[in-house]
């Protein structure tokens, strides 16, 4: 049910961890609904120097979290806040359509992330 | 790789013997057991040695056997036949929370055709309180309709009991035993069960098949138009090799079965308890004794089941899970909310279920597999991270 480059990042996820002076933590989702994703950034010049992130869900939530952070790693944030749940899904050759909308979620964690860097940017 | 087979409450694989029997049904002896000729009448043999095997295995009377398509059916047949059946004298139904959803969405179906349905809750164990049951009763009920043992927890209910109230209320009851059918004893006559559902596929059978024992003198409305054949409770030219096969596999059952469940109780005890000790902040869902044999159903915090049930497939390991994920619904299992467990813990449950071919080097397999790989999962889990830092409650309410 899954494609084979949603197992290659559940089996072996990419940059997962925390960061430990992030300029940015974004996270998305609640245990009810069985997903929570959480997103460090460090940003440096506009561009995203290091991202990591832990997440508590189904394949699909791990595999997402750890494409998005792949697809951002040395990206400026202008970049990165173009990225969608649905081109993060595209990127691993989509994902089962009962997924699409619960445990893809990992772009949002981003944008969030992104905000609360520019929101300690701003004050 | 190894290959640990976990999951049989989900399916059983068809035993040799029964493939057997089943190859000669479909090669041979593949008559119409309607008709007259040598080829009907051997056909027409082989069903009722069928029925009379399948009977024996509940204490019943062979023409007190309806075979089905499977549970499902046999199920529906006796929860809105069993409803339609009393209709004049009342429209109230009692049932549990945990039921299998053939049961439960059969009576969400009777709602809405005007019956009005009391789900009885359950204890933290996943039983059913018989004062609940006495409570709920009023005089407008006809029918209730209880599980022998749960499918996901394994808790096997009072069902002995249930059936002394409602058969001296005179109240239709029906159980629904396709998980402890061929596993533990079940009397249809001990149960005072007026209806029972067993499944072919759960006890090493083919899968479609089932059955509904139908005490003698109910009488249930059918739904199903056409031939005269299981005495028109059920037309439909029957499944002979699928019922030839059921009979098999229930003949090998009543042999196997006081063998099995001591060895099964053995090895899930062996589980379990090598879970506990190896791997912290766990729960055991269900109850510790009055359970099935082969049941093992665990939640581990901080962790979700579809990332574990992948985990363990990596590894060789089949098993299940009350998750959303796995669900297809986005609420985890009705079963494990009904005995309070949070949405987290929830999502976070374990089922194993052990079955015939199943031996210690395969529990000490999954007891060395396992918990690597909830450690691996929890390592990436945020809730995880935050037991570290702060007290539990604070945690959840912080995530909410």
């Amino acid at each position: 049910m899954y494609s084979e480059k949603v197992m290659d990042h559940f089996t072996n996820p990419r940059n997962v961890g925390e960061l430990e002076n992030p300029d940015g933590v974004g996270e998305v989702g609640n245990p009810t609904c069985g997903d929570i994703m959480k997103i460090y950034i460090s940003v440096k010049d506009g561009i995203i120097t290091d991202i990591k992130f832990k997440t508590f869900g189904c394949g699909a939530a791990i595999a997402t979290s750890s494409m998005v952070t792949e697809m951002v790693k040395g990206k400026t944030i202008e970049e990165a806040m173009k990225i969608t749940n649905k081109s993060v899904a595209e990127a691993l050759d989509g994902l089962p359509p009962a997924k699409m909308h619960c445990s893809n979620l990992a772009a949002d964690a981003l944008h969030k992330a992104i905000e609360d860097y520019r929101k300690k940017q701003a004050s | 790789m190894r290959k640990v087979y976990l999951d049989h409450s989900a399916t059983t694989p068809v035993h040799p013997e029964v493939v057997k029997t089943i190859n000669h049904y479909l090669t041979e002896a593949w008559g119409n057991p309607s008709s007259i000729h040598s080829f009907g009448r051997e056909a027409r043999k082989g069903l009722e040695e069928a029925r009379e095997k399948v009977a024996a295995l509940m204490g019943a009377n062979p023409e007190e056997i309806v075979f089905t398509s499977g549970g499902t059916e046999a199920d529906n047949m006796a929860v809105i036949g069993g409803a339609y059946a009393r209709e004049k004298d009342g429209k109230h139904l009692i049932t549990s929370q945990i039921e299998h959803h053939a049961v439960l969405d059969a009576f969400k179906y009777l709602e809405k055709q005007g019956f009005e349905v009391t789900y009885l809750p359950v204890d933290e164990d996943g039983l059913v309180r018989v004062e609940d049951l006495r409570n709920a009763i009023r005089d407008d009920t006809t029918l209730i309709s209880i599980m022998h043992v749960n499918n996901e927890i394994g808790t096997i209910q009072p069902i002995e009991e249930i059936g002394a109230i409602a058969r001296e209320k005179g109240i239709l009851f029906h159980v629904d035993a396709v998980q402890s059918y061929g596993k533990i004893p079940v009397d249809v006559n001990k149960l005072n069960a007026d209806m029972l559902t067993a499944s072919s596929h759960k006890i090493y059978g083919p899968k479609g098949v089932g059955c509904l024992y139908i005490r003698k003198g109910v009488r249930i409305p059918s739904y199903t138009h056409g031939g005269g054949q299981e005495k028109k409770r059920r037309p439909g030219t029957e499944n002979v090799p699928g019922i030839v096969g059921f009979g098999k596999a229930a003949e090998i059952a009543a042999q196997e079965l006081e063998g099995e469940m001591k060895r099964l109780t053995a090895l899930r005890d062996k589980l379990i308890k090598g879970i506990e000790e190896r791997i912290p902040e766990i729960r055991v869902n269900g109850h510790r004794t009055k359970r099935l044999p082969g049941n093992a159903n665990i939640s581990f915090r901080y962790i979700e089941g579809e990332s574990l049930l992948l985990s363990l497939d990596m590894k060789g390991i089949a098993a299940s899970s009350g998750s959303a994920c796995t669900s297809g619904s986005l609420d985890p299992s009705h079963v494990l909310l009904a005995i309070g467990l949070s949405h987290e813990i929830a999502h976070g449950s374990l089922r194993m279920t052990l079955g015939r071919d199943n031996t210690e080097e395969d529990i000490d397999y999954v007891l060395e597999v396992l918990p690597e790989i909830v450690e691996r999962l929890r390592s990436m889990s945020p809730l995880y991270q935050r037991k570290e830092t702060c007290k539990q409650k604070e945690c959840y309410a912080h995530v909410q």
